[in-house]
């Protein structure tokens, strides 16, 4: 297919969801059925776009040097042009693939999943945005045109998230991850400005494929005196950025109440779009952070980060008991490897983990999802048994939600469908589920050889590994803060898939419950192959056996996204310690899962018995305590501050001075006044009754007010001129 | 057509004169037909306007559709108009926002005669402003134009009108009165009030021998005055933190038409006459103090996001909104002044202008949006308590989306027009003006919370208990007919900047290109 087909294509591609978008919310928002299909049609066409481009652009061998691209003038400035357009390279084309496929089997799932909600068009009509956002982000040519997708996500992500608008812990959780990651947009912004004044273009291919634009950047010193490169700078601005979108530390705090969206928008957040834009970004950078030097401090803040937040997620996932909770700590965490592989160099692996996690984690959501739809039928199922012959609500509890608010909100004080301890032994009533959902758990532990996650998991470690030997001492702190927080993945996903499918039901609702629509287990046993065999594009060559089985297929991944970059990433020599780090990892992990929660399922009523790590665990449970820290030091004090600012300083100082001077000047007036009455009334006598009468009565109207202020007005203006003129002199 | 196209900017300019002759020659009792024909003329102007925006050869440097009558030969001052890039949007702004205050001012029943009337005569005044090129004629408009607001507010306003428009009138005749007597000294000064003379090499006051040159030993000292002068009459009309207090109480007490306007047009009077006076006419004072600008500037964007964070009341937050958003005005002005003086800079402080006159267009859409959405649900609930609604969007969900829109395009969601001309000030400025760039992330930060704050008190949460069994109507057709325009412009502005970018860039080089 010729270049200029394809650049039409790229054009198209995300068109038809943000189209779908305008369309369901300006016309068909009253007819349901309509929607929906409107939006899945729309994804999916969009989807096969993508992959009619994806497959053409992988047989390129020249697609590195010179991606598929194209711009129009967007901001005149001065005598030149701001472009913004499309473009295809590696990195995008692999994005192409991954993002409308994920994307479209969420948008079959929720036909399934919200099918009873009242609001079922506007859901789909945000999904849909959403949906063409994550696509536009990935065909962007520029830093701008990615920005204006990227919050475009953000603002949807806030209205799905809240899409319960009337419960206070759903808006609450949509202005929080708002607000949250607008910090780290904050930084972006002045990356992006700071950026384009060095280079006068934002576009992707002219800076970060222009080696001599990547060296100028790397030799100018950074503004204000930093001490650093402009080149580190601009990096670490617009990793600010991922901190907020990928929910790194310290800006992770909105993630775990994203899940207060329905699940289907978790699955579109944690995996197809919103965390997955910021990684996707920072590796599009990678080039300005490899210029900027190996040891540079970019790299180091990126990598520390990455660590920190590997390590947080890791240990806050052990201790919850909300099924999504513990998948969103997991997303986190997993985000961590990748930024912090990204700082020790390693582009291909944390590209690799990015893709490969977005299959299972979304495949883990939506698992989760249809295990709390299959409770919750249990629940209804229970509660309609209980109350014979009253009117139970036989959809789900969403439309229940909708409809009856107050006793839906109480009832779920009662019971919690998302609580694992509510949960056990659903894998004879949820099989489908059970398989899928069992397979992307193994796919988040690295379980070796069959699932993908161990192929990318061990590409970071191979990499951290080999960074570590030659000395690079961030490289030996990632490689033991990943090893570390891989075991703990391994033991929570396995107490996880424990507490919810093995042992006996520990509720009515668990033992009532039942297997999900088709519409909903047909996307999950798509992802679960992915999850299991996607791992195959990117095996390393000299890896025993895969490596030769696979042949010239080994490494694919590798050589594809390589082509892209100006300074290549050396392939560097097999070697069996990392990896035997990761199936320790998993043997230690699943072993102790196995110890502690296979083994003697936990029972009803018993207590977890992660709760005997006793002060450890409050402190993991409520996640290092971030959320209490950041009110007590950064909401309440501006909170106060917006509360007492327009009465402490605009009527308290402002208007207090500009109301003495009035009063001032009306206390000359007065002066006059006075003058008025004594002298020129004395005279008035001899002008005779009439005028005096007039300008009595004039006084007395308002007019008289007018004429002090004027005054008052001319007082002040005629001080304020001499006391320029002294002052210039 | 000829005489049309050779006397375009007068006739625009006047035409509303004639709406308001027309209204006042209809009788009071006919409520409807002045209101209707009221609206159905303010579509002359402004189809007006956009003959003239099509007209406009952007290829061309400086001023276009000028005329220059014979005005006040006594003193040289001449009836001189002409349009360049920085007013032309401004003209069409005013023509267009015009029609939609007056729909959103159907509800209006005391004085209906009078209220319409008025509105046309502020419409004339402000046009006047913007066309004018010559010092004295502009101050004529200028003053003009207080009148109608203070009869609107006074007349129309809320419960607190009296102060409100006792606040207004005072505030902003104070500050002219300074204005008035720098133009008069400038006019004795180059012995001629036209704007085009006084930025000329031969015209220019404060270099050569004159009359005012001649009383100082150094001609600085004057130009500090008169520039102080000038800077104070704006930054007052912007408004530039610390005198931007007469703002939230005349917008709030201001009919909903009013506020619309006042917000979305008289403000830009402020902007617009750094952009068309200030800088031009001062350039090295202008860049000399620039710094002192940006700094309140910054102070205007980030305390004017607090101040709106800290309202209850409606209408008072969005009143706030605006000294944070013209607050970025503001910004760009002072990024242009910096850089105005530095021939090596001109693209940044081209940005730096088309971004800060983009940033006036672009408040003018949003905030006449906010006003006339607070008006609609003031209407229907007879309150403006923030705390008293709740849950609104389940009984009011046409209103909830516009409103969500609408607040996105205030908010400067990209995708819509205020992404694009915040970015470019900040682009803009970030040169010349870096850590104040860098604070004023603050304030677009607070920004996010307060719509937030906004959007979450009237439409998330259960139902308010006062609405449960008295049912707020969803909005009415005229007033989404109001508002579907503002919604259409914020997209096609945020999409495709160009429309409006290309005529603005225009007028950004010509200013720099007029500097000495």
């Amino acid at each position: 297919m010729s270049r200029e087909l394809l650049q039409t294509l790229t054009w198209l591609a995300p068109l038809p969801p943000l189209l779908a978008f305008a369309i369901i919310a300006l016309f068909t928002h009253r007819h349901r059925q309509t929607s929906s299909t409107i939006a899945v049609g729309a994804m999916i066409t969009s989807a096969l776009l993508a992959f009619i481009v994806f497959f053409n652009v992988i047989g390129m061998p020249d697609l590195g040097k010179y991606p598929i691209r194209q711009s129009i003038p967007w901001i005149p400035t001065g005598e030149t042009f701001l472009r913004m357009g499309i473009a295809v390279d590696p990195l995008g084309a692999t994005f192409l693939f991954m993002v409308p496929l994920t994307c479209s089997l969420i948008f079959i799932y929720s036909t399934g999943y919200m099918a009873s909600d009242p609001l079922y068009s506007r859901f789909f009509a945000f999904l849909s945005l959403f949906g063409g956002s994550m696509m536009g982000l990935v065909v962007s040519d520029s830093l701008l045109a990615l920005f204006i997708f990227w919050e475009l996500m953000g603002f949807c992500s806030y209205s799905l998230i809240g899409f319960f608008y009337r419960k206070p812990s759903a808006y609450k959780a949509a202005v929080k991850a708002f607000m949250t990651t607008r910090v780290g947009d904050m930084l972006l912004l002045l990356g992006m400005v700071y950026l384009y004044s060095q280079t006068g273009t934002l576009n992707f291919f002219d800076i970060l494929h222009n080696e001599e634009a990547l060296r100028l950047l790397a030799e100018t010193p950074a503004v204000l005196g930093l001490g650093i490169s402009a080149a580190g700078m601009i990096g670490i601005l617009i990793f600010g950025g991922t901190v907020g979108k990928s929910a790194q530390f310290p800006l992770h705090v909105w993630l775990p109440d994203a899940m207060e969206g329905p699940t289907p928008v978790s699955a579109m957040i944690h995996a197809a779009t919103m965390v997955s834009a910021g990684v996707f970004m920072l590796l599009r950078f990678f080039p300005l952070f490899q210029f900027a030097g190996h040891d540079n401090v970019a790299f180091t803040i990126v990598g520390v980060i990455g660590a920190i937040t590997a390590l947080l997620g890791a240990t806050i996932a052990v201790a919850q008991y909300d099924i999504k909770r513990v998948l969103a700590f997991s997303t986190i965490s997993q985000l961590g490897f990748m930024v912090a592989a990204v700082g020790i160099g390693a582009y291909i692996a944390a590209g690799f983990h990015l893709l490969t996690h977005a299959f299972f984690k979304a495949l883990l959501f939506l698992g989760s999802g249809s295990v709390i739809h299959g409770v919750e039928h249990g629940h209804h199922h229970v509660a309609h048994q209980a109350s014979s012959g009253s009117s139970g609500s036989h959809g789900s509890a969403h439309a229940a939600h909708e409809e009856h608010e107050k006793p839906q909100e109480h009832a779920e004080h009662e019971f919690d469908p998302q609580d694992m301890r509510n949960m056990g032994g659903l894998r004879h009533r949820m099989p489908i589920t059970f398989w899928t959902f069992l397979i992307g758990g193994l796919a988040l532990m690295g379980f070796p050889f069959i699932t993908a996650g161990f192929w990318s998991k061990d590409e970071i470690f191979a990499d951290a590994f080999h960074a570590m030997n030659e000395g690079n001492p961030l490289a030996l702190i990632v490689f033991l803060v990943l090893v570390f927080s891989a075991t703990l993945t391994a033991f929570y996903t396995t107490r996880q898939i424990a507490l919810t499918f093995f042992g006996q039901p520990r509720s009515e609702a668990a033992k009532h419950a039942a297997e999900s629509a088709p519409s909903m287990t047909i996307p999950l046993i798509v992802l679960a192959v992915f999850a299991l065999f996607l791992g195959f594009i990117n095996v390393p060559k000299d890896f025993p056996v895969f490596g030769a089985v696979l042949g010239d297929g080994a490494y694919w991944l590798k050589n594809f996204l390589m082509s892209g970059l100006v300074e290549k990433e050396p392939t560097i020599p097999f070697n069996i310690i990392p990896v035997l780090f990761s199936l320790a990892v998993v043997a230690v992990g699943l072993g102790l899962g196995y110890v502690v929660y296979l083994r003697r399922p936990l029972q009803a009523g018993q207590t977890d018995p992660v709760e005997k790590l006793g002060g450890l665990f409050a402190f993991l449970h409520n996640r290092w305590y971030f959320d209490a820290l950041y009110r007590a030091i950064f909401i309440q004090p501006m909170q106060w501050a917006a509360d007492n600012y327009t009465r402490l300083v605009d009527k308290g100082v402002i208007d207090a001075v500009l109301e003495g001077g009035y009063r001032a000047g009306s206390v000359v007036a007065g002066w006059f006044k006075t003058f008025d009455r004594v002298v020129v009334t004395g005279i008035s006598d001899l002008i005779g009754n009439t005028i005096r009468d007039i300008g009595r009565e004039g006084r007395e109207l308002q007019s008289g007010q007018v004429q002090n202020y004027l005054l008052s007005g001319l007082i002040a203006a005629v001080v304020l001129i001499v006391f320029f003129l002294v002052f210039s002199r | 057509m000829d005489f049309i196209k050779a006397n375009l900017l007068t006739i625009i300019t006047f035409t509303p004169l004639i709406g308001m002759a027309l209204v006042l020659l209809t009788p009071q009792q006919r409520t409807r037909l002045i209101q209707w024909g009221s609206i159905a003329f303010s579509l002359i102007p402004l189809g007006l306007a956009l003959f003239m925006w099509a007209g406009y050869d952007i290829t061309q440097a400086g001023f276009q559709f000028r005329q220059q009558a014979v005005w006040f030969p006594q003193v040289n001052a001449s009836y001189h108009v002409g349009v360049d890039g920085i007013s032309m949007p401004l003209i069409v702004l005013t023509t267009f926002l015009q029609p939609l205050a007056l729909l959103m001012s159907l509800r209006i029943e005391r004085g209906v005669k009078a209220f319409f009337a008025l509105f046309f005569l502020l419409e004339t005044a402000v046009l006047g402003c913007f066309v004018a090129l010559d010092l004295l004629l502009f101050f004529l408009f200028y003053e003009i134009s207080l009148v109608p607001m203070y009869f609107l507010i006074a007349q129309w306003g809320g419960q607190n009108r009296r102060y409100a428009s006792f606040k207004f009138i005072l505030y902003t005749m104070f500050a002219s009165l300074g204005m008035l007597l720098a133009i008069q000294v400038i006019g004795i000064a180059s012995g001629s009030f036209d704007l085009l003379y006084l930025f000329s090499d031969l015209g220019r006051p404060f270099t050569g021998n004159n009359t005012i040159n001649a009383l100082f030993e150094d001609a600085n000292t004057w130009k500090s005055v008169a520039f102080f002068a000038f800077t104070i009459a704006f930054a007052l009309k912007v408004p530039i933190w610390p005198l931007h207090t007469w703002l939230p109480d005349a917008h709030t007490e201001a009919p909903t038409g009013g506020s619309m306007i006042l917000a979305g047009i008289l403000l830009k009077l402020g902007g617009y006459g750094f952009l068309r006076m200030v800088i031009p006419l001062f350039p090295d004072a202008a860049a000399q103090f620039a710094p002192l600008l940006a700094l309140l500037a910054l102070l205007s964007i980030v305390l004017g996001a607090f101040a709106a964070w800290g309202q209850n009341d409606f209408k008072k937050l969005v009143a706030y909104s605006s000294v944070n958003h013209m607050g970025f005005v503001a910004m760009g002005v002072a990024a242009a002044a910096v850089m105005a003086a530095d021939a090596t800079r001109h693209t940044d402080a081209v940005i730096a202008a088309s971004g800060a006159t983009l940033q006036m267009v672009t408040h003018g859409l949003s905030s006449a949006a906010m006003f006339a959405l607070v008006g609609v649900v003031y209407e229907r609930a007879h309150t403006r308590d923030l705390t008293q609604f709740g849950g609104l969007w389940s009984i009011m969900p046409i209103y909830g989306a516009i409103l969500i829109f609408c607040s996105m395009g205030s908010l400067g969601l990209p995708g819509l027009s205020g992404f694009v001309s915040e970015f470019m000030v900040v682009r803009g400025a970030w040169p010349a003006l870096t850590p104040y760039v860098i604070l004023a992330m603050a304030g677009l930060l607070v920004t996010g919370i307060y719509i937030l704050k906004s959007l979450q008190k009237v439409l998330h949460g259960p139902l308010g208990e006062a609405w449960r069994h008295h049912p707020l109507p969803d909005i009415h057709w005229t007033e989404t007919l109001a508002v579907a325009p503002l919604m259409v412009m914020m997209l096609a502005l945020g999409v495709y900047p160009l429309l409006a970018l290309n005529v603005i860039n225009v007028g950004a080089l010509d200013i720099f290109r007029l500097l000495p």
